[in-house]
């Protein structure tokens, strides 16, 4: 793919990417050539069948998962191991179940400002929490809390340590349909005010289209790499009625849907 | 008459002070030969509201009539799918679906009993598990032996709960189909407990969501014009399936947020920007 953004403008970028597991029947390659240019302040989401490497890629990213051959790199410079420039949402809400909410999101908080005072920590902590609708359950432990309340806690850890890029793996995968849309109200309401990079997997091509600035699809393993990029024009802010009510929207879906079938 | 018919349904757990009331004012009629899909958030109610029309439990006040006739204990005409499989454990898939079919038809031959096992499970593609024991599968193959087992039963009225949440987009399709094809040709009546609104509109004649509980409660009800045989292909292009999946969705996130508290934060963000740890962090992290 060409690089299409100023380079003043790419958030993160990835070159050439390749990642190789060894196994007993040779090298088995998950990814190969894979080239993305994000840029500040996009939405981005992937799509792709099971097994296709999404999560290898987001982990590569993450700084989780060492990089076979290729760059990653984050306003120009290439990433070294994981770090708080990186905000990570898992499927599973991984929280410390032993802590309440504000000391899972206090966690992050007071490595990455360690500058502030405790009431200014706290603040932070509030605030997030409250913005994801957990006033109530700041002092829950995350063990009490529904897995939906769980994913708020990390949608609020996630954004409370300002991340440069916020990177979502399936987050809302493990719950009804209905919480999940109501989750996504939740995050794309405070991604609108913080307006952080986002580098989001998922399954559901509903969510995909109402998130995202532009749709990635992945094309099946082994050797995946960018099969195709959909561009959604919506506007932003965007509610859920004005999106599925757009000229535009069914066909977006069917564009989607027609990728993941073949 | 209503071939199935709730009236004023209210079910609590627990006594006196400490009794909780989880369904309420649950009026629901379902004619002959209609297939019914109740869509709900989790923890509304949803099992409690089978489980009452199967006839595993009793409503705390109010009737239900099966074929005029008020229920009251279980019966082989109302078949139900779990959602938690409910398979035995000490069964393999074969004696599972095998002892469903024995019950229920007791004069067939042995022959005819293990040709109906082998064909359902066939259908829903666990031949090559026949013989192995529930905590040898996963918990798709638990479903679909579940599947396999209240079809293989025939009943007159399929009862679904969340039958087919816990399996990938593929078998879910097939699976849909294989429940619509049997239901479509047996003439049977339906009533499906989903949280998918796809789902829902594929498959049903009309959906009804059950509202938020405690407390909950039937909501208006949305019906499905849309001819059968439906290909969800072509549905995406269906205006009919685009406008009434857009009233559906718009409905319950509003239901839903009525529940949410406020996104205005009460707390001010103190303005200041995180230390960029990204150099000395990775150094001082040793990923081995």
């Amino acid at each position: 793919m060409e690089n299409e953004f100023a380079p003043a403008d790419i958030m993160l970028d990835l070159q050439n990417l390749k990642k190789v597991y060894p196994t007993a029947n040779g090298d088995y390659i998950v990814l190969e050539h894979l080239n993305l240019q994000i840029k500040k302040e996009e939405f981005v989401t992937i799509i792709g069948h099971s097994g296709c490497g999404k999560t290898t890629m987001l982990s590569m990213i993450a700084g989780l998962n060492p990089i076979s051959d290729g760059k990653i790199s984050i306003l120009g410079s290439a990433i070294r191991g994981p770090g708080p420039d990186r905000g990570v949402i898992f499927q599973a809400p991984s929280l410390m179940p032993w802590l309440t909410a504000m000391e899972n999101v206090m966690l992050g908080v007071k490595q990455v400002f360690p500058h502030a005072s405790r009431k200014q920590r706290a603040d932070i902590c509030k605030y997030y929490l409250s913005r994801v609708g957990l006033e109530g359950s700041f002092h829950k432990k995350a063990a009490a809390l529904s897995q939906g309340m769980q994913q708020r806690v990390g949608i609020a850890r996630a954004f409370a340590i300002k991340p440069k890029v916020l990177l979502l793996d399936e987050p809302f995968g493990m719950l009804d349909s209905l919480t999940r849309g109501n989750l996504q109200d939740v995050l794309i309401e405070i991604w609108n005010k913080e307006k952080i990079t986002a580098v989001m997997i998922t399954h559901d091509v509903d969510e995909a289209i109402f998130l995202a600035d532009r749709v990635v699809m992945m094309t099946s393993g082994p050797k995946a790499k960018i099969g195709d990029v959909l561009d959604i024009g919506f506007e932003r802010p965007r509610t859920r009625k004005t999106v599925i009510e757009h000229a535009d929207y069914y066909n977006y879906r069917k564009y989607l849907i027609d990728f993941l079938e073949h | 008459m209503a071939y199935l018919e709730l009236k004023n349904v209210q079910k609590s757990y627990g006594q006196g002070i400490g009794s909780q009331s989880v369904l309420q004012d649950i009026n629901l009629e379902i004619e002959e030969g209609e297939f019914v899909a109740i869509v709900g958030f989790s923890g509304s109610g949803k099992t409690t509201l089978i489980n009452l029309i199967s006839g595993l439990q009793e409503p705390s006040s109010g009737e239900i009539l099966f074929k005029g006739t008020p229920v009251s204990g279980t019966s082989h005409e109302r078949g139900v799918i779990f959602q938690n499989y409910s398979l035995l454990p000490w069964l393999t898939v074969y004696q599972n679906v095998w002892i469903a079919v024995k019950e229920t038809f007791p004069k067939k031959s042995k022959k005819e009993r293990d040709d109906m096992v082998r064909s359902y499970l066939d259908m829903v593609n666990l031949s090559p598990a026949i013989d192995k024991r529930p905590k040898e599968l996963s918990g798709g193959m638990k479903q679909r032996v579940a599947v396999a087992r209240t079809l293989a039963m025939d009943p007159e009225m399929i009862l679904m709960d969340e039958p087919l949440g816990a399996l990938d987009a593929l078998t879910r399709g097939k699976l849909q189909d294989e429940i619509l094809h049997i239901w479509e040709k047996n003439k049977r009546t339906a009533l499906l407990i989903t949280n998918d609104v796809d789902e829902g509109i594929y498959m049903a004649d009309r959906i009804i969501p059950l509202l938020p509980g405690p407390n909950a409660t039937l909501g208006p009800e949305f019906k499905i014009d849309i001819s059968r045989p439906r290909d969800k292909t072509e549905l995406n292009d269906n205006p009919e399936f685009k406008k009434i999946r857009n009233e559906i969705i718009e409905y319950l996130m509003k239901i839903g947020h009525e529940n949410d508290s406020s996104n205005e934060s009460l707390y001010l963000l103190p303005d200041l920007e995180p230390k960029d740890l990204r150099w000395d962090f990775s150094s001082k992290l040793k990923l081995s």
